[in-house]
């Protein structure tokens, strides 16, 4: 793997680095653990994601252990950050139903975006949920959430009915509006949360390794001119992983907004 | 024909285990939120807003206290100034009344002084006059007695010419008053 092991320990792939450019779906291939074992899904990504997870537990439990009325420095950043999931998230999409999908939501932020900055972290350098099972599993659960706290309010019925029945639209349109609206609030909405997520990881992490393997190969060629490029790809680099903490950051909010929105659109009484 | 089981997903097709791991790592992850830090944040919110809850009603009490107290006092004052006032209307009014029945008695000694005074000397003119009269008669006699050298022994006469000069002394004494 030569220094390359060292840059991107999570990286996928094979034996040999330079097999594996150009860059593809193969370099998101995963790397068991034990590779003698043979547990393959024991890999480097679900490492990865079990890491995160405890990292997302002891956080919030550092920080909701031992609150005071008035807050200390710990704390106060503590509440901005669940404040601004529990109040710019939940309490804005939900109205008053917000507090108990506040755990929920704070956590589903948590997660996706400690996965996410795992694209950035010198350790890791390697997003979680540009592995698509990881995002259809979140994008399951926030389906299962807003349909099910749909049925438990309006009854199954009411709910299809709500979901399905848009009021004001004239009888004989329904013929297209009921297909049009079961595509789109039960498979379009988990499909779009979960390849939103996924793809856009996916690609900033391709682009990532085409400036980074591709700008260290360069460099690793004879001719002066490549090794100019090479530099200059390297360079670039940086303002990628700006541009893909952005990203990540933002997905993990969108992820989270379009979670509440469902939820919220299942418990209104109109559609 | 290919069904959908057959198309090849590439990258979109989801390795089971890796489905099931993000699944119960996200649901740990839930409960965890659910059952511990939500409820300590909102445990502490609510402590936060009950104390500034708090404090905020005992300052209206204390303010509300303080505006009753003020009330209070605004009251007394008032009807302080209204007892004074008819205190001193009273004294006023009592002090005139007390002036004016120094004034009456005052008058009604002066006046039971003064007829006193009069009654006396009225009396003691009368007095004086009846004397005189017994007196100057005497003398009259006597000095025209011995002026005219002839007595004067008809006492018939000498009375009556007497008391006619007393009257006509009288008489002049009645113009003169």
């Amino acid at each position: 793997m030569g220094p390359l092991g060292l840059i991107i320990p999570m990286e996928g792939g094979g034996e040999d680095d330079l097999h594996h450019w150009p860059p593809g779906v193969h370099s998101f291939d995963p790397k068991p653990l034990f590779p003698d074992a043979g547990m393959d899904w024991v890999n480097t990504y679900l490492l990865q994601a079990v890491i995160g997870t405890i990292l997302v537990i002891l956080v919030w439990l550092w920080f909701a252990k031992d609150q005071k009325v008035v807050p200390g420095f710990k704390q106060w950043v503590g509440e901005q950050l669940y404040n601004m999931v529990r109040n710019g998230i939940g309490r804005e999409a939900l109205g008053a139903d917000y507090r108990k999908f506040t755990p929920y939501l704070v956590g589903l932020f948590s997660f996706i975006l400690v996965n996410n900055l795992f694209g950035q972290f010198f350790l890791t350098m390697f997003p979680t949920f540009s592995r698509v099972g990881y995002a259809y599993a979140l994008a399951l659960l926030s389906w299962l959430l807003y349909n099910g706290v749909g049925i438990a309010k309006h009854g199954l019925g009411g709910y299809l009915k709500l979901m399905t029945m848009p009021k004001g639209v004239p009888g004989p349109l329904y013929v297209i509006i009921i297909p049009l609206e079961i595509l789109s609030n039960f498979i379009v909405r988990p499909v779009t949360l979960a390849l939103r997520l996924f793809a856009n990881l996916f690609a900033g992490h391709l682009v990532v390794i085409v400036f980074v393997v591709g700008g260290s190969l360069l460099l690793e060629q004879t001719s002066v001119v490549y090794q100019i490029a090479g530099g200059a790809s390297l360079l670039m680099a940086f303002p990628i992983f700006a541009l893909e903490i952005f990203v990540g950051v933002l997905q993990a909010y969108i992820f989270t907004v379009l979670t509440a929105q469902y939820v919220a659109s299942s418990l209104a009484e109109d559609h | 024909m290919t069904t959908i089981l057959e198309i090849n997903l590439g990258p979109l097709l989801p390795a089971l285990p890796e489905f099931i791991a993000g699944i119960v790592l996200f649901i740990v992850i839930w409960i965890v939120m659910a059952k511990k830090v939500v409820p300590a944040f909102e445990k502490t919110y609510q402590e936060r807003s009950a104390a500034i809850q708090g404090g905020i009603e005992k300052a209206e009490a204390a303010q509300a206290e303080a505006a009753a107290a003020l009330e209070e006092y605004r009251q007394q004052l008032a009807g302080a100034r209204d007892e004074a006032s008819s205190i001193r209307e009273e004294a006023k009014a009592q002090g005139a009344q007390i002036l004016a029945e120094m004034r009456t008695k005052a008058q009604e000694e002066a006046d039971r002084l003064i007829a006193q005074a009069k009654a006396q000397i009225e009396a003691e003119r009368v007095q004086a006059v009846q004397q005189l009269r017994g007196e100057i008669g005497g003398l009259a006699t006597n000095l025209a007695g011995k002026i005219v050298g002839e007595s004067l022994d008809d006492d018939e006469r000498a009375r009556r010419t007497v008391d006619r000069f007393i009257a006509d002394l009288e008489a002049s004494d009645a113009e003169r008053v």
